[in-house]
């Protein structure tokens, strides 16, 4: 890790080289964007819940190729595109409007057009990715369109592009995010490649912050202007940005983004699959990591309902060593972990296994929220339930979120449900049990009462939809 | 070839998709300018003790604070009457109010400066809920009736009679470009204005109020809008007046942007809206009598809030002869944002009062809620064609509409499938529902219904086109330029469509009411006639011929009908204008006529014309957590002789998914402190993509040409947002068949959580569980 700290970041916007320097490292990039003139990108929110700043970033995918991925410039903070290639929709009009511009202009896509650079955006990320569908825009919210004109663009696009400068320029691009210790406007940011290096600066700076995705760090630098001393981002970390699947257990990286998670586990949890699918959108799920997610130790934070029904387990490091620790264990209270100072959470491991004795598993995970789409959960809730040939319950697990200071698990119920047959029966008597397991909080989300039913109605739906 | 008509794009659309096209925000700042930040009050109600500001100016980057002593002229806003207070000193009227705004060379300083101000309040009890209001006695602004025949007496000889309320949330505008304004003073007591406005001349307005001065020294120019919706109607003069105030004390350029959550903390939105009712009808659904109470909330101050509940009370019977009915309106007064004008201005918060009221009367009788709403439909001539105000319906197309709908939709097919598939699901269940559209077309403020258009030919021949009216997406400009284009024959791209600025089009009204396009249209029309009245002798001389009332202008080109072949160029004929010394601008003015309206009795033609629709939306309700999924829109709607179905089109689409997102997701909740908690798209959910269906089909109305308006168009901005009341129908529809009950309550929006209460309220009322009877959709359908 160098040692001397720079006074200057440079990356790459739009092909053009620019160096940035006197601004604090948790400046956003959408603040940066439009001070410094390119202002096609807009801020709707400053949240990442619009879209409207969305950028295309030059990542590495699933694959460990470059893809392009939308991101929401208001939530990256500055220090975190050093080294990196950047698109917006000034960037990508090549002498004639590229093809999703024309077809938003022939559609008629746009209508005040406040929303449509980020649309723009996301669209360009998804056409070289031959993803063009409405998920890659359900990050962008439109108030006039009602959408139609923009999925008729999106049909227009759909079918794969042919090779242009700008696939060519994804060819062209180094893979490799190199490591950066900057410092601008009294605040520092670091992005090491070694986890001993990041241990390290956490021994040698006690006030600083990890930052992975900042998908929630983030909205700390936008929304609510808070400054942070010292970074330490966790993306370039080689030790976090790994997984691995045997067939008895997958192990991921804490650093991991969950869109590659999406990608390279589809398939091996079902309850994983639907969560991620109804997890924010696509552009938040390009930065978010596991180990956020985890971290934010949020009790509405959706992954971990779904890690604790599958008895996850995580590794943590520190200067001192390793450690490992089953989810269930690792949350305390409301927003507080078992992580110690100068710990860093390195991955999360889901046994693949079912419990001895059992012929098969049910398990599925489920999330309601005001809105079907991008939204926080009212209850998050995943189960998985072991039966043995008789049908008996071998092994169960309820797990929650939004329901109590943590995510939680219904234990008690848990237990009941060992030995009982897997039948409407016993799901009624689970309900009742579930009915008083938890004493949820009324909030602008749900009230008490709502929360509760859901608690138990989310069981008895799962047990109707795996008989 | 005439332009009007086509699919033509948005006349920015290249301008949106690459990001070049600029909102007030965007332009390059001026130097020295300086940002505002407001200090907001934590408190609903509450009467200030102290004001402190002095340790802002500890901040570097602060400039000044502004205060009430700095306002030079009137330390009030008001747009119908003086009532709201620019920088309170002495009560708070509702949280988050801005008590001082801090002016700082940057944002960050202003906002840093802000967190320094000292203010003392004293709390006193906040008034939160229409409720509330009422028991509390507090009202604003005038009671309203307008009735018809004797509704009381109806009601006791009517064959039935039922009594219900229902209450509706109000709606955040959620434009995607939050309130922005930019002062530029020129040194010499003139300010130039960039503001994010639909209604330029009223900012004009406030700010020579607030800064004591003439009108034409202040010029409000408006770029483009991120969308408007009627939030920017009169809620964008108050920053605006801020911004000119920071332009005068410091004698430097002034900005104004708000924040998201301080956007939606701070302006006010769509009416909630209580309506209590009792309702007399016959054994086969005809509704003989209503008597309605309508409480608006307007919030803190009055606003807008008289013209639209006036058009609430004026919708509520939608597309419905009521013989006798009586509704009276109040404004209540609460400690919320002042609520303001949001496209459909009240029409749609009295329209689900009326199909609320239908849905009561159809499931009471065990009759398919479609044939109740067909069974009343205004029709024939005179009474049973006529509304509760007086207005004849003269261009009745609702019957059209609607069997054209449910044609489309396979209306009467679907049904039964529906009916099957709730009879083999006990937990989901689908529903289906068809409502009817009839929006009247003006202003109801009569002076409201004028508009000018200036037109400036230069000598090469290119054009410059102003009108009064602003662009909030809706597309006016494109159609303007079509209208232009068309009247002066010539091709669109000679045109520069100018931001609308008071300089040129002076005492405009608002761009709302839907009326952008017939308005001003109009005026547009009347100018391009005044200036080929004058081209034509030019050309005739150019080309010899004795009659220049035989010439057409056509693409560019000039020619006399009777010798087509022999044709000469518009530029030519301008040079030659020129050197005539033959005026080459000209004003285009407009008024819409034969409209009145008397306030004393609450009659009259307050509108032109009605625009009609009719959509059928199925939905797929889930037993276990309440949420809904959207299937299937059908649409058939009225916008005449379209003057450009692309963005007809799009009026339709959004118009209808905003309508579903106030109904169904949009959910303001304010705490007990009276503190806008859902101040955010995280907390706030709008629709997205995923929430619009597939299958999403809209026809517009054929051989519809709409006599009197420009080129038979229709107006399109806020009728279609009413079809989305076919969404709630549809989910209450499916809520329905979770039991067998006569009366289905449900909240308004309908969250899942809101679904789900109104599903367990049909299951313990039909005492049975889930999926026994399904009598209502069995029923015959039509
Ligand atoms: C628009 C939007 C929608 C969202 N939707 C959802 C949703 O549907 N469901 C949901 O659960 N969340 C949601 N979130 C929250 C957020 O995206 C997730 O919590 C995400 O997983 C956080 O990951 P991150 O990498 O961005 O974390 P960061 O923001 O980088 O970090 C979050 C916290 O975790 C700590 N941290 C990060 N990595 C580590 C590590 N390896 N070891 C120790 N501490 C660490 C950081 O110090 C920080 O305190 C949403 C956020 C936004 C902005
Ligand atoms: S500004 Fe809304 S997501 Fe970034
Ligand atoms: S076009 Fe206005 S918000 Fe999308």
């Amino acid at each position: 890790m160098k040692q001397v700290l720079e006074s200057c970041l440079t990356a790459t916007i739009n092909g053009e080289t620019v160096r940035i320097q006197a601004i604090a490292p948790t400046t956003t990039l959408l603040e940066y964007l439009r001070q410094s003139g390119r202002v096609g990108t807009k801020e709707g929110c400053g949240d990442g819940d619009c879209g409207a700043c969305t950028v295309a970033l030059m990542a590495q995918g699933a694959d460990g190729k470059l893809h392009y991925q939308a991101v929401n410039s208001c939530l990256i903070p500055i220090g975190a595109i050093a080294g990196r290639h950047i698109l917006t929709v000034e960037g990508i009009a090549n002498g004639c409007l590229h093809p999703v511009q024309a077809a938003m202009v022939q559609t008629g896509g746009s209508q005040c057009g406040y929303c449509t650079p980020g649309f723009i955006m996301s669209l360009f990320a998804a056409y070289y990715d031959g993803t063009v569908n409405d998920a890659c825009v359900e990050g962008n919210l439109c108030r006039c369109t009602g959408y139609l004109a923009i999925r008729r663009a999106a049909s227009l696009v759909a079918s794969s592009p042919v090779q242009d400068v700008f696939r060519d320029r994804l060819a062209q691009t180094a893979t490799e995010l190199g490591e950066v210790s900057y410092d601008g406007a009294q605040s520092q940011f670091y992005r090491p490649t070694q986890l001993s290096e990041v241990l390290a600066l956490l021994q040698q700076h006690p006030n600083a912050t990890l930052v992975a995705g900042a998908t929630d760090l983030g909205l700390d630098f936008s929304h609510h202007r808070k400054s942070y001393p010292v970074l330490v981002s966790l993306e370039a970390v080689v030790e976090l940005n790994f997984m691995h699947q045997t067939t008895e257990a997958v192990e991921i990286g804490a650093a991991v983004p969950l869109s590659h998670i999406e990608d390279r586990l589809r398939g091996v949890f079902p309850s994983l699959d639907e969560m991620l699918y109804w997890f924010a959108a696509r552009q938040v799920r390009n930065r978010a990591t596991l180990g956020g997610n985890i971290g934010t130790a949020s009790p509405i934070g959706d992954l971990p309902p779904v890690l604790l029904a599958l008895d996850a387990e995580l590794k943590l490091a520190s200067a001192v060593g390793e450690r490992t620790l089953p989810l269930a264990n690792f949350f305390k209270g409301y927003r507080q972990t078992d992580l110690q100072p100068g710990e860093v959470i390195v991955s999360c491991k889901i046994a693949r296994t079912i419990a001895p004795g059992a012929v098969r598993r049910l398990s599925q995970s489920y999330k309601i929220g005001k809105r079907g789409t991008d939204d926080i959960s009212i209850v998050a809730a995943a189960f998985c339930i072991d039966l043995d040939e008789q049908n008996q319950i071998v092994h169960a697990r309820l797990a929650y979120g939004g329901v109590a200071a943590t995510p939680v698990r219904a234990i008690v119920v848990e237990q009941w449900l060992l030995g009982k047959p897997w039948t409407a029966e016993t799901i009624q008597q689970a309900k009742s049990h579930l009915k008083t397991a938890f004493t949820p909080l009324t909030d602008l989300r749900g009230s008490a009462e709502y929360r509760k039913l859901l608690i138990a109605n989310l069981f008895e739906k799962f047990f109707v939809e795996y008989p | 070839m005439t332009t009007v008509g086509q699919r033509k794009s948005h006349e920015s659309a290249t301008g949106h998709v690459s990001g070049k096209a600029l909102y007030t925000d965007d332009q390059r700042q001026p130097i020295g300018m300086v940002s505002l930040y407001p200090v907001t009050a934590p408190h609903a109600s509450a009467r200030i003790t102290h004001i402190d500001v002095s340790a802002a100016y500890g901040v570097a980057g602060v400039v000044t604070v502004l205060t009430a002593e700095d306002v030079p002229g009137e330390n009030d806003t008001g747009v119908i009457i003086r009532d709201e207070v620019l920088f309170p000193t002495e009560v708070i009227s509702y949280w988050g109010q801005a008590v001082v705004w801090v002016v700082g060379e940057t944002e960050t300083a202003a906002r840093l400066g802000a967190d320094r101000v000292v203010v003392h309040y004293e709390p006193l009890p906040p008034i939160l809920s229409i409720k509330d209001a009422i028991a509390a006695n507090s009202f604003q602004g005038q009671p309203l009736v307008v009735r018809r025949g004797d509704a009381t007496t109806a009601l006791q000889a009517a064959d039935f009679c039922l009594t219900g309320e229902v209450e509706m949330n109000g709606q955040d505008h959620f434009y995607l470009e939050t309130q922005a304004s930019w002062v530029i003073p020129d040194g010499e007591g003139n300010y130039q204005i960039y503001s994010s406005t639909q209604h330029p001349t009223e900012t004009q307005v406030i700010i020579a109020r607030v800064l004591g001065i003439p009108n034409n020294r202040v010029v409000v120019t408006c770029l483009r809008m991120g969308g408007g919706f009627g939030g920017k109607e009169s809620q964008a003069n108050p920053f605006a007046a801020v911004a000119a105030i920071a332009a005068v004390k410091t004698g430097r350029p002034a900005r104004v942007r708000l924040r998201r959550s301080q956007d939606m903390t701070l302006t006010g939105k769509r009416h909630g809206l209580l309506g209590q009712y009792q309702v007399g009808f016959s054994q086969e659904g005809h509704i003989t009598a209503l008597d309605v109470d309508l409480y608006a909330d307007g919030g803190w101050s009055l606003d807008l809030s008289p013209p639209v509940l006036l058009r609430a009370a004026l919708h509520v019977d939608n597309a419905y002869y009521i013989p006798d009915i009586e509704v009276r309106g109040q404004i209540v007064k609460t400690h919320k944002t002042s609520n303001t004008a949001f496209r459909g201005f009240g029409g749609p918060q009295g329209m689900v009062v009326g199909e609320e009221i239908i849905d009561r009367v159809a499931r009471f009788l065990g009759l398919p809620p479609e044939v109740v709403r067909e069974r009343n439909f205004y029709h024939g001539e005179g009474a049973t064609n006529t509304t509760h105000y007086g207005q004849e319906i003269f261009d009745n197309r609702i019957a059209c509409i609607w069997s054209q709908v449910k044609a489309n939709a396979n209306f009467a097919e679907r049904r039964i499938e529906i009916a099957h598939f709730n009879q083999s699901h006990s937990y989901k269940k689908r529903g289906l529902a068809i409502t009817p559209v009839k929006f009247g077309i003006s202003f109801n403020k009569t002076q409201y219904n004028q508009a000018g258009a200036l037109i400036l030919i230069y000598t090469d021949g290119s054009i410059q086109l102003n009108h009064g009216g602003t662009e909030m997406g809706q597309g006016l400009h494109t159609k303007m330029l079509q209208v232009a284009a068309s009247a002066l024959g010539v091709k669109i791209d000679r045109f520069r469509l100018m931001p609308t600025s008071t300089d040129k089009v002076p005492n405009t009204s608002a761009t709302a009411a839907s009326s952008g396009a017939d308005l001003n249209g109009q005026a547009v029309k009347d100018a391009c006639e005044t200036l080929k009245a004058r081209l034509a002798p030019v050309a005739a001389k150019l080309m010899n011929l004795d009659a220049p009332e035989d010439l057409v202008f056509e693409d560019g080109w000039i020619y006399s009908r009777s010798y087509p072949n022999d044709r000469i160029r518009f530029e030519q004929v301008v040079e030659q204008a020129y050197n005539d010394r033959v005026s080459l601008s000209a004003t285009g003015y407009y008024r819409t006529p034969n409209i009145y309206w008397d306030a004393a009795t609450s009659q009259g033609r307050p509108f032109y014309y009605f625009a009609y629709g009719a959509a059928v939306s199925e939905v797929e309700v889930d037993g276990f957590t309440g949420t809904f999924k959207l299937r299937q829109v059908d649409i058939v709607h009225d916008v005449g002789e379209s003057l450009n179905p692309l963005v007809d089109q799009g009026q339709i689409e959004g118009g209808f998914v905003q309508g579903m997102g106030w109904l169904t997701m949009e959910e303001l909740v304010w705490d007990a402190q009276g503190r806008l908690r859902s101040d955010a798209p995280s907390t706030y959910k709008i629709p997205t993509i995923s929430e619009v269906p597939e299958h999403f089909h809209v026809e517009l109305l054929q051989r519809a040409a709409q006599e009197g308006v420009i080129y038979g168009s229709k107006a399109v901005g806020e009728p279609p947002l009413m079809l989305a009341m076919s969404v709630r129908e549809a989910i209450r529809d499916a809520i329905a068949a979770f039991g067998a009950v006569d009366f289905v309550p449900l909240a308004s929006p309908a969250t899942p959580e809101a679904i789900l209460w109104a599903i367990e309220s049909v299951k313990a009322r039909s005492g049975a569980k889930s999926g026994v009877a399904e009598s209502l959709l069995v029923s015959p359908t039509v």
